[in-house]
C-alpha cells in the first residue's frame, strides 16, 4: 500500500516517493527488543498513581500469532492511549480537554506461554486533529510488538467495535478493504468481563513471517 | 491475513523510550560511538517526534527526535546499522541502513548511495534522513 495518501495531510511532505530496495534476508533475523525486565504492574494502566483513572475502566486482551497462525510467546506488547477526555499525557498534546492526574497512558507486558496478553486500562475517548475541517480520531489504543525477527515489529492502532467516526478517519480507513480493517476492531468480550468490575475487548494480532518462513 | 500497521502518530510516550534508550552499548564501551543525525521532511522542514530504532547483533537501541528533528544513537560499528523509522505522517514503518563506506548494493540508484552513509564527525558519524526530495535516502523494503 502507498504510504503517500492525500486523505491524510502529514504523508504529502513525509511519505517516501520512491520505491524501497527490497531488503536482503540476513538483515531481518536480529535480536529483538525485549531484555528490559518488564513490571509486575506494568500490563495494568490503572495503577501506578496515588488514586484511580477517571473513566470506564475495560480489560483488553488477546492472542499475538505468527502468519501461520502459531502463538509468539514471550513477545513484548507496548501500548500507549489518550485518557477518557481523549488528552495524552504528553506535551505535544494541545487538545483543551483535562488531564488526569491519576493516569500516564502507558502500559508494557509480555505474552505468556501460549501468546496471550492481558491489559488493564479505561476506554480511551475520541479527540480532534487538524487533519481536515471538523476531523475526530476514533477511539484508539496504539499498540507496539516486536515479535521474534525485524520483519515482524508492527506498530498499529487498537478500535473500538461501532464507533461513528470509522469512515471519516483517514488513518483506519487507509487500509483498503474491509476484512484488512476489521483487524484492527476490538471485539466486545463478554466471557472476559469481571462482573462488577471491568468490560472486556479481544483485540488478537497477526505479525508477518519470520525469514524463515518466507519463500526465497 | 497479518494486522495492518497503522501510524504510530505524535504521541508516543518518552517512557517507553527510557533513559538508557539510545544506548545499544553503555557508555564507555570501547570502540562505541554517537551516530547523530535530523530528520527532514520534503519541504526539508525538520521533523519532531520521530520514533528512530535500531537493530544490530549487538543490541537495540531507540530514541525521538527532537524539536529540530535530532536523533541520537550510541552504539558500535557493523558493516552497517539497521534502522527502523517511525513517525506521525508515516503509515508503516521505514527501513534504512547507515553505512560508514559507499557499499556496493544491487538495485539502489549509484547515484542516491551515498545517501546510505554516514559522515565521520568528532565523536562518532552524522546520519540525516530526507523522507522526501532530492537528497530523499533510500529506504528498504521489509
Amino acid at each position: 500500500m502507498s504510504l503517500r495518501w492525500p486523505p491524510y495531510k502529514s504523508t504529502l511532505l513525509r511519505a517516501p516517493l520512491r520505491e524501497p530496495v527490497p531488503l536482503p534476508h540476513n538483515d531481518l533475523h536480529w535480536a529483538v527488543f525485549g531484555d528490559r525486565p518488564v513490571g509486575e504492574l506494568e500490563h495494568d494502566l490503572t495503577r501506578g498513581h496515588d488514586g484511580e483513572p477517571l473513566g470506564e475502566r475495560i480489560i483488553v486482551h488477546g492472542t499475538v500469532t505468527d502468519a501461520t497462525g502459531k502463538p509468539l510467546p514471550h513477545t513484548l506488547v507496548e501500548v500507549w492511549q489518550a485518557n477518557s477526555a481523549g488528552r495524552y499525557a504528553h506535551a505535544a498534546d494541545r487538545h483543551p480537554a483535562p488531564l488526569d492526574p491519576n493516569f500516564s497512558g502507558v502500559g508494557r507486558c509480555m505474552t505468556n506461554a501460549d501468546g496471550e496478553y492481558r491489559f488493564v486500562t479505561i476506554r480511551p475517548g475520541a479527540y480532534p486533529w487538524r487533519n481536515h475541517e471538523n476531523a475526530w480520531r476514533p477511539a484508539h489504543i496504539h499498540f507496539s510488538l516486536f515479535g521474534r525477527a525485524f520483519s515482524q515489529r508492527l506498530i498499529t492502532q487498537m478500535y473500538f467495535p461501532g464507533d461513528p467516526l470509522f469512515e471519516k478517519d483517514p488513518i483506519l480507513m487507509w487500509v483498503p478493504d474491509e476484512a484488512a480493517r476489521s483487524r484492527l476492531v476490538a471485539q466486545f468480550d463478554l466471557s472476559a468481563t469481571e462482573p462488577e468490575w471491568a468490560l472486556a475487548y479481544r483485540f488478537d494480532i497477526v505479525l508477518g513471517a519470520t525469514p524463515m518462513e518466507q519463500p526465497s | 491475513m497479518t494486522t495492518p500497521s497503522q501510524t504510530v502518530g505524535p504521541f508516543f510516550p518518552q517512557a517507553l523510550v527510557g533513559k538508557d534508550g539510545p544506548l545499544v552499548v553503555p557508555l564507555g564501551t570501547p570502540g562505541a560511538v554517537w551516530i547523530r543525525g535530523r530528520v527532514f521532511d520534503g519541504a526539508d522542514q525538520p521533523v519532531p517526534g520521530v520514533l528512530i530504532e535500531s537493530w544490530q547483533t549487538e543490541g537495540f537501541g531507540r530514541t525521538l527526535t527532537d524539536a529540530q528533528g535530532a536523533w541520537a544513537l550510541h552504539t558500535v560499528k557493523a558493516p552497517y546499522v539497521v534502522l527502523s523509522i517511525a513517525a506521525s505522517g508515516l503509515l508503516d514503518r521505514l527501513v534504512a541502513r547507515v553505512h560508514f563506506e559507499e557499499p556496493q548494493l544491487a538495485g539502489v540508484d549509484p547515484d542516491r548511495l551515498h545517501t546510505l552513509v554516514a559522515r565521520a564527525t568528532d565523536d562518532g558519524y552524522a546520519f540525516d534522513i530526507h523522507l522526501q526530495g532530492p537528497h530523499e535516502t533510500v529506504f528498504f523494503a521489509v
